[in-house]
């Protein structure tokens, strides 16, 4: 199993709890990792707060646990003074898109290489089960004892209108595509986000009653489907996943090392 | 691609949470839960080595050991 | 020794003392009166190599230098007070997690969007306490551009030194004056590398198990040797902890790393002391009408002194103690409602004799305001 050369395996079992899908990302992610074979002292993850972020502490790579919401920032500072070095920066949807969103929005828009990896579980979890700014109009939480009128974000079409240069969608059901999905993100020469729907069974799926682990995972398998499929256009509220944008732009530590080159000709 | 042949489950039962998701998603209902809510390969001879529990499992208690035919 | 003489602003003091302690990486967001040491440094780090960044705000500022600071590099932001603000959070995580920055606050009347173009030295207590949880902080300040050069070399020095933040408090009316300034050669100063680990590849390093002399030897982020940081509590590893003794024996050692060299970070100057009636104690462009009234006030003949801290925190209590034992008045001098005067009068010897001049209205405090406030002290009127 590749897992084991990648994790700290002293610190498992994981905090998360029986059937969080926070595992099934981590469990992902070595297989990538493996499949592209970086190696250990390359790799920097950089996590903030909440579930999502303690999976830094379980990987064997050069870990930086921060603040809430500021992952990205921290990663920004490693990657323009160690561009050679592979920045993964796992966040939560809140951390990412809440607390998160403008350093969110601006990493997209700089490309700078590196991989944004967004667990959405739609609920902050570490404090309990509020609703995050991707739980959507509806749902239940405990910050919503009535219902949720705050309408979700979609991390895709943000990432993408903020102009990351990969973008693209996966589950925690989908194990077959996961691992696929985050060796092209990382492998890809930009700012990569990569949403991963995942089941928070303990919080919103108790508060939403969407049964248990297994019956949330079964319904990220009937609530999505690849992008362009003919279920889409029969059914329009089916999610898609897949990869939606994959382009090349400029890289922005490769043209900070342009700035350099002339700010030292003088010119 | 050559088929895979099982050598066995071999199970973290330390790590096992006892979610289920493996056990659910098994094509060949391979594997159960035991009564300390672990996961307990109690049909080998079925296992097609597709590996979908070791890929589905959030607490990577789970690996399908196999050699090549 | 022959320096190159520059007649320049005290922010371009600063940029220059910055680069010449080996600054290579700066990130920073637009705030008056803090903008020109991010304009400087857009135009001449990339010369040497280094990296500017003007990052989406001050929050992300701090932590894209904190992340720099992880690989190796010496690191810096600049801001004022509304940006200070929004930096503590990243602030304590350096504190916790001891990683060497140092953070500008270029001061301006508040609170809030408050006085943006006007002096002010309110952010002292700031400095102090903006960070939540208990915790000791470095913070420097300088009354004329010779002083600014030195003492932010002083706070690279220290940041490397004592793994730690390192905060200079200017001002709006230091910052933005221009003054002559003499650029010391290479080496005039001396300065302070990054005490980096001897541990070798595969030999289990602590990054944060003390050395006897109590500092932490660090590997560079993308060197050999792979560690977590946190802000959360942590072992000797780096990994989080809520043990009572770990969490007891870190919180001791991030305040008694700065409270224990107290005399060593002490920063100061003195004018005429020996024999003051009335010493004055002031810092920042208060300190320069400070002097100016001393040394006007002693051609006539008065016994007026004055003490210039340079070092806010940890507050220099001995020295200020020591130097205020024979005067008979003791005037803080600074424009905010009177935040040294509170260490002051906590570290004095018969504290009713401790007095505030001050100004807070965005001008400047003027020699005639010191003045007519010392007066009322001796009980002389206006």
């Amino acid at each position: 199993m590749p897992a084991r050369e990648y994790i700290r395996e002293r610190f498992f079992p994981h905090i998360w709890c029986p059937g969080c899908g926070h595992g099934i990302v981590l469990n992902g992610l070595v297989r990538a990792i493996e499949n592209i074979g970086l190696k250990k002292n390359d790799i920097v993850m950089v996590s903030g707060i909440g579930c999502s972020s303690r999976i830094a502490g379980y990987m064997d790579f050069h870990t930086l646990h921060t603040i809430h919401g500021r992952a990205l920032a921290f990663a920004i500072g490693v990657k323009m003074s160690r561009p050679d070095l592979t920045l993964l920066v796992p966040m939560g949807d809140g951390d990412a898109l809440s607390i998160g969103g403008n350093h969110f929005i601006h990493a997209c828009r700089r490309n700078i290489d590196m991989t944004a990896i967004v667990m959405n579980n739609r609920v902050y979890g570490m404090t309990g089960g509020q609703y995050s700014p991707l739980s959507g109009y509806g749902t239940m939480a405990t910050t919503a004892p009535y219902t949720n009128i705050d309408q979700a974000f979609d991390v895709v079409s943000m990432a993408t209108a903020a102009g990351a240069t990969f973008v693209a969608r996966a589950t925690a059901y989908h194990v077959q595509q996961l691992p696929g999905i985050l060796e092209e993100a990382i492998r890809h020469k930009g700012f990569s986000v990569v949403e991963v729907m995942t089941p928070c069974p303990t919080y919103f799926g108790r508060k939403n009653k969407e049964g248990s682990a297994v019956d949330m995972m079964e319904n990220l398998k009937t609530r999505t489907t690849p992008i362009g499929s003919k279920a889409k256009q029969e059914n329009p509220s089916l999610i898609e996943r897949g990869i939606f944008v994959k382009k090349e732009l400029p890289e922005y530590c490769a043209e900070y090392q342009r700035i350099v080159e002339r700010a030292m000709k003088g010119k | 691609m050559a088929k895979l042949k099982l050598k066995g489950h071999l199970i973290n039962r330390d790590w096992c949470k006892g979610c289920g998701i493996c056990v659910h998603f098994c094509p060949r209902k391979v594997l159960e839960l035991d009564e300390f809510d672990k996961v307990v390969a109690v049909r080998p001879q079925d296992c097609v080595c597709c590996k979908l529990c070791e890929l589905r499992c959030p607490d990577l208690a789970i690996e399908v050991q196999t050699e090549q035919d | 020794m022959g320096g190159e003489l520059k007649f320049v602003q005290g922010n371009e003091a600063c940029v220059k003392a910055a680069l010449y302690a080996g600054l290579d990486f700066f990130a920073g967001y637009p705030i008056t009166p803090s903008t020109e040491i991010a304009e400087l440094m857009a135009a001449r780090l990339p010369r040497k190599g280094g990296t500017f960044m003007q990052m989406e705000d001050e929050i992300a500022s701090i932590c894209a230098i904190i992340g720099a600071s992880l690989t190796g590099r010496k690191v810096m932001t600049a801001t004022s007070g509304p940006g200070f603000s929004l930096m503590q959070e990243g602030l304590g995580y350096a504190i916790m997690a001891e990683i060497p920055c140092v953070i500008v606050d270029v001061q301006r009347g508040g609170p809030s969007t408050g006085l943006p173009t006007k002096v002010s030295q309110g952010d002292v207590n700031q400095a102090r306490w903006g960070v939540h949880g208990d915790h000791a902080i470095v913070a420097l300040t300088a009354s004329n551009h010779q002083d600014i050069f030195s003492i932010t070399v002083d706070a690279f020095n220290f940041s490397e030194t004592y793994r730690t933040p390192v905060i200079l408090l200017f001002d709006e009316v230091i910052a933005h004056m221009r003054e002559r300034l003499k650029v010391p050669e290479p080496g005039e100063i001396a300065l302070v590398e990054r005490l980096k680990t001897s541990v070798k590849e595969g030999v289990d390093y602590h990054p944060y198990l003390q050395r006897e002399d109590g500092r932490l030897p660090m590997s560079d982020f993308g060197g050999v040797h792979r560690y977590n940081v946190t802000g959360l509590f942590h072992d000797m590893w780096g990994f989080p902890s809520e043990n009572p003794t770990v969490v007891h024996e870190l919180l001791r050692h991030l305040t008694d790393k700065i409270d224990n060299h107290v005399e060593k970070m002490t920063r100061y100057r003195e004018y005429f002391i020996e024999d003051a009636e009335m010493l004055l104690i002031s810092y920042g462009s208060s300190a320069r009408s400070a002097l100016h009234l001393v040394t006007d006030r002693r051609q006539h003949g008065e016994s007026v002194g004055l003490l210039e801290l340079q070092t806010l925190w940890p507050f220099p209590s001995a020295l200020v103690r020591e130097k205020t034992r024979n005067a008979r008045y003791v005037v803080v001098v600074e424009m905010n409602m009177g935040q040294v005067l509170q260490s002051v009068k906590a570290s004095v010897e018969r504290p009713e004799r401790v007095f505030l001049a001050n100004r807070v209205d965005g001008v400047l405090i003027t020699p005639a305001d010191i003045r007519n406030i010392l007066r009322l002290i001796q009980g002389k009127g206006v």
